[in-house]
């Protein structure tokens, strides 16, 4: 130790404080990028979700309003009421086709009327303004109102998709003279009946509650069917994923010994949690409609297959609940001579639970999201019909929201994508609704031990 | 006390290191050093003592501004080196960390080979112009840390494989390599077995003749067998600060002589 | 009669085992019931859940029986009798037992801790039925077209009226490229926007950004499906792949890595965040102690410090793009192909495995039967990867315990 002397004073770093040197000053450089680096990570991001939450809010709000034709309908006995008893009965023989004349004239007459003499325009450019959900609408309020048949009666119709998209700017003129489905003359009667105030857009409540529509009317297509699908088995999930979760996750936390049996359950519910999501639409394929011959696109099969994927995520933040419980808790039961069971039932299960149900919550917006499964298990099918009502409505076909979202995008009506990205909206909103609630009930209930 | 080996002292006639006028410090709310005034000298063991939660440790960090990296500290007053604020806006830490190296309580060697700890100081502050040179301060600094014959055979190994009482002498050596002026020692030995103490404590006292040495420890046996001033903390107040052999033998301050008697702390 | 009514008779069974249990128990107490054993709701308890569970476990029994040798039972008329008369002789048993001394409440956490134990290993049954559905129809799969052809093939043509070509080599290369791609995206920045923000940013930024990050993390992949396909997908056709002659189509592997990239940003930013998080504050402090920036603690001290959880980070993020689905059914595209250009679609394991279980199958042809030896190679894959990864994060967490 003793070549090291005092001798050695001569300092290496710069003499004063006050200046910084050189080497310093490049590493503060490269500091200074680096914290550039960090900040355009998190901004690229930021960036990112703007992004998409603007893309699909452009493109989906449109899908909120619609545009309708109002007209006055003569609803001729003659064509509703061929023998003019005003059976029910016999009016119901008179198909949709046999209404569509009506609607025809009811244009035509709408056209003459606000002196629409555009030259080129043929009638069936007339005709297709309307949408041809209109002939269905005018046969349901027929069969409802009987006594109306003779009658001149005021009606709203949807317009024809494109004429929609033309208010909405997703059809102009100049892509209206090259598509074959709409013609500049019809766009110009548009704009007369709605300067005449014939026509107008407004809000479109029947998308919600609408069931979808085949690929010739996207104006007249809703997710109704989806919504309630999707709601049939977000309730099937509960029922199964939140007892059988929380039964799984006690037995586990609090009674299982660490033995070869339990390190399997451990290693398996840590594995399905990363199992990717269509693993488990194979397996629904293959055991419960193959194996066990339940119905295809049947909402049950859905949510059994959506309840075996959400299981691992209910189990491990169940855990997580119960273990934060403390260990005085059942310490204090178990000395007054509480059985193992009545101290978690009585006194750790309550006490956990606003961590359980914010768990679960958390479980059941993945499952609302949850698309690749469904898709092979049928849930794609066109369903134009509601499900009935609880239990026997799990068995019928249904759809699910991100399912009905990749439906429409399938579609080659570019008016789709607008359902697609309003149907996106409708789930991210019950999703925000989700994990509001999961917050609200972490910061009331939380308990700080 | 009794068994107290003092060292050698020489009455202060060293130059000035560091010095500390009405220094503040405050987390948050809380005042945890109150109007703090001491000169520290170059060429000298300086001890901190005091209870827990006296400010000791606290009072250190600001030396090399260690404090910055916690958001709510705050501090106020002058600390200056040679004469120079250290709390000045033109002066960067980093350059001012380079002169005041800082060894911790708990041993903290990087998950790094041993070569590769020592060298790390000198790499980042380009204190080596070669290889060779880096393997001489590597060697020089792990000498100096007393723990070159311990590990030269395995200057590959990764660091944090050594006993606790080699790993403080890792990091010694660590914050030697960086060539500082001042070595701030924080309770170095709190972690450590009496024979590694008593290998630090000789280390510290070899470690005077080249730089000054300010050191916190709780134990006032040590403050008494490696310093020759000692600075007596409580409350977050600078009760007593003098001669290491006055501080203990007759110390001024009725808190003082009771802290040393045993009977608060 | 119908499974729904046969449930409902055995509940009814059991809440009147139920009433009777106890009514027993209060007779034989004597109108005292502290000389009971177990509490009088016991009694009850012990009657009803026995005939449930016994006749429950015969109903299942029997179903699955009958599914796996294929017998018939016409009105379930057997099932209906059999169960009910297990459910009725269980409950009568245990009825018969009430007395004084008798453990009840033991009786009924036992039975209880059996409900525990099995709703336990559903876990353990369904990696089973995962694993023996694929495996089932993978061997009928392999009966009709030699593994080595599809494990080696390099061309991919199904052709529903036979002769298909099914090697898995080009579905596999678009499923890699498209996950090297969305791993490009999201590791950079997924990490440095981690680093940021638990060893730079103020409080403030990270109460904004945190969230944010969290709510990416949120999304369903339909709606990055969605985003893909309307939204990336036209902007790198328009701007980048067609006046640079790359290609003219909206989907490709381009287009599914960028968003998937998007959609993994969270999921590596918060893993790493942990991971970083858990080197010890004294690590930092000894290289700040010597004059280090904190940009350089980051680098030399801190990530290699952390580099086996971020690697494990990193595997888990693999996995997770491997077996994404919707975002490559809308923005990857159909085509199988062996391509270089980035810009061109592609196609992958999991495309094709939507593509070939969805429509019209038929259970005996290849083609459909295809899918499952893509779905089993999948889960292999994945799994293999979520194995390691936790392996390796989990030695990294012990080293700082």
């Amino acid at each position: 130790m003793t070549d090291v002397t005092v001798a050695e004073k001569t300092s290496k770093h710069a003499s004063s404080l006050h200046q910084t040197d050189v080497r310093t000053k490049r590493r503060n450089a490269s500091e200074a990028r680096f914290r550039f680096y960090g900040l355009t990570a998190i901004a690229v991001g930021v960036f990112a979700l703007i992004v998409l939450m603007a893309s699909i809010l452009s493109n989906g709000i449109p899908a909120f309003f619609q545009t309708y034709v109002i007209m006055n309908v003569d609803l001729k006995a003659d064509v509703l009421d061929p023998k003019g008893n005003r059976d029910p009965d016999d009016i119901a023989k008179v198909m949709t086709f046999g209404y569509t004349p009506l609607i025809n004239e009811a244009t035509k007459t709408l056209v003459a009327e606000i002196g629409g003499e555009v030259p080129g325009l043929t009638d069936k450019m007339v005709n297709n303004m309307i949408s041809r959900e209109a002939a269905g609408q005018l046969r349901r309020f027929v069969l409802a109102h009987p006594d109306e048949i003779g009658k001149t009666v005021k009606f709203e119709f949807l317009a024809n998709g494109r004429i929609d998209g033309y208010f909405k700017g997703r059809v102009t003129r100049e892509s209206a003279a090259l598509d074959s489905n709409v013609s500049v003359e019809q766009l110009d009667i548009a704009d007369a009946l709605k300067r005449d105030g014939h026509l107008e857009t407004r809000f479109n409540f029947a998308f919600l509650t609408n069931p979808d529509a085949s690929d010739q009317r996207p104006e007249a297509a809703g997710i109704g069917v989806a919504i309630l699908g999707s709601a049939y088995m977000m309730l099937i999930v509960l029922g199964l994923a939140l007892p059988i979760g929380v039964a799984a996750s006690i037995y586990l936390e609090e009674f299982a010994k660490t033995n070869w049996l339990t390190d399997i359950i451990e290693v398996n519910i840590s594995n399905l949690a990363a199992v990717p999501s269509i693993v488990f639409g194979i397996l629904g394929l293959a055991i419960f409609i193959n194996f066990m011959h339940l119905p295809q696109s049947a909402p049950i099969v859905g949510g059994l297959v959506l309840t075996l994927m959400t299981l691992p995520t209910i189990i491990i933040s169940t855990r997580a609940a119960l273990k934060s419980v403390p260990n005085s808790i059942r310490d204090a039961a178990l000395g007054i001579g509480a059985s193992k069971m009545q101290t978690v039932f009585h006194h750790v299960l309550p006490l956990a639970m606003p961590g359980i149900l914010t768990g679960t919550i958390i479980g059941l917006a993945q499952a609302l999201g949850e698309t690749a499964p469904l898709l092979l298990i049928g849930m794609v099918a066109f369903v134009k019909d509601f499900p009935a009502a609880p239990p026997e409505g799990f068995f019928d076909p249904a759809t699910a929201l991100p399912v009905q979202v990749y439906n429409f995008t399938q579609r080659s009506d570019p008016a789709f994508y607008e359902r697609a990205s309003g149907a996106i909206i409708v789930l991210l909103i019950f999703l925000l609704i989700m994990n509001a609630l999961a917050i609200v009930l972490r910061r009331r209930f939380e308990r700080r031990w | 006390m009794n068994d107290m080996r003092m060292v050698e002292r020489q009455v202060g006639t060293k130059p000035i290191k560091i010095s500390g006028r009405n220094v503040q410090v405050y987390y948050g709310d809380s005042h945890a050093i109150k109007d703090v005034n001491v000169d520290i000298e170059d060429n000298t063991v300086t001890a901190f003592i005091g209870p827990s939660g006296c400010g000791k440790s606290t009072f250190l960090r600001c030396l090399n501004r260690m404090n910055d990296t916690i958001d709510i500290c705050r501090v106020e007053g002058t600390i200056t080196l040679d004469g120079e604020d250290i709390y000045d806006k033109k002066v960067d830490p980093v350059q001012l960390r380079a002169k005041v190296g800082m060894v911790f309580q708990k041993p903290n060697p990087f998950p790094k080979s041993i070569y590769d700890n020592v060298a790390y100081g000198p790499r980042i502050h380009g204190l080596a112009r070669s290889k060779a040179e880096l393997d001489e301060i590597v060697e020089r600094s792990l000498r100096r840390g007393a723990i070159w014959d311990e590990v030269k055979d395995r200057l590959n190994a990764p660091g944090t494989g050594l006993s606790g009482g080699q790993q403080q002498r890792l990091c010694i050596a660590r914050a030697v390599a960086t060539e500082p002026e001042v070595l701030l020692m924080d309770e170095p030995c709190s972690a450590l077995d009496p024979i590694a103490t008593a290998q630090v404590e000789e280390l510290i006292d070899e470690l005077r003749e080249t730089y000054s040495v300010v050191i916190v420890t709780h134990s006032m046996q040590q403050a008494a067998r490696v310093s020759q001033k000692t600075a007596f903390f409580h409350l977050g107040e600078l009760v007593e600060f003098g001669e290491t052999g006055d501080i203990f033998t007759n110390p001024k301050d009725s808190r003082t002589e009771s802290y040393i008697t045993g009977r608060i702390g | 009669m119908p499974g729904g009514v046969l449930f409902l008779i055995l509940c009814t069974i059991s809440a009147v085992g139920y009433v009777m249990g106890r009514r027993k128990a209060v007779s034989v107490s004597g109108g005292d019931s502290r000389v009971m054993h177990s509490l009088l709701p016991y009694h009850g308890w012990n009657v009803a859940l026995a005939a449930f569970l016994v006749g429950l476990s015969v109903m299942v029994l029997w179903s699955l029986l009958r599914l796996l040798f294929g017998f018939t039972d016409p009105g379930n008329n057997i099932v209906s009798v059999l169960s009910l008369a297990a459910a009725l002789l269980a409950g009568w048993t245990n009825y018969a037992r009430i007395e004084r001394n008798y453990r009840a409440r033991n009786v009924v956490e036992l039975m209880m801790k059996g409900i525990l134990i099995f709703a336990s290993s559903i876990a353990i049954f369904t990696t089973i039925a995962i694993v023996l559905s694929m495996l089932f129809e993978t061997t009928h799969f392999f009966r009709d077209y030699s593994w080595t052809r599809f494990f080696f093939g390099l061309k991919w043509s199904p052709n529903f009226s036979g002769n298909s070509d099914l090697g898995m080599l080009p579905l596999l290369w678009g499923t890699l490229y498209v996950s090297f791609i969305a791993l490009l995206v999201a590791v950079p920045i997924g990490l440095f926007a981690a680093i940021y923000l638990s060893e730079y940013a103020g409080p403030r930024l990270r109460a904004v950004a945190k969230p944010m990050l969290e709510i990416l993390a949120g999304i369903p992949t339909i709606v990055y499906g969605l985003f893909a396909l309307i939204t990336v997908g036209p902007i790198l056709r328009d701007y980048f792949a067609q006046p640079l002659g790359l290609a003219d189509s909206g989907s490709s592997v381009m287009t599914a890595g960028i968003v998937m990239g998007v959609m993994l940003i969270p999921f590596v930013s918060s893993l790493s965040d942990d991971i970083i998080n858990a080197v010890p504050q004294a690590m930092r402090d000894g290289s700040y102690g010597l004059g280090a920036t904190p940009s350089e603690t980051i680098k030399q001290v801190v990530i290699p410090a952390a580099l086996p959880g971020i690697v494990g980070a990193i595997l888990l993020a693999a996995s997770r793009a491997i077996g994404e689905t919707m975002i490559v059914v809308m923005g990857a595209g159909a085509a199988a192909k062996l391509s270089l250009n980035p810009f061109e679609a592609m196609t992958t394991v999991t495309v094709k495995i939507v593509s070939q279980l969805t429509g019209d199958t038929d259970f005996a042809s290849p083609e459909t039967l295809v899918a499952f030896a893509l779905g089993i190679t999948l889960f292999v894959l994945t799994l293999g990867l979520n194995v390691l990864a936790l392996y390796i994060v989990r030695r990294y967490r012990e080293q700082y315990e």
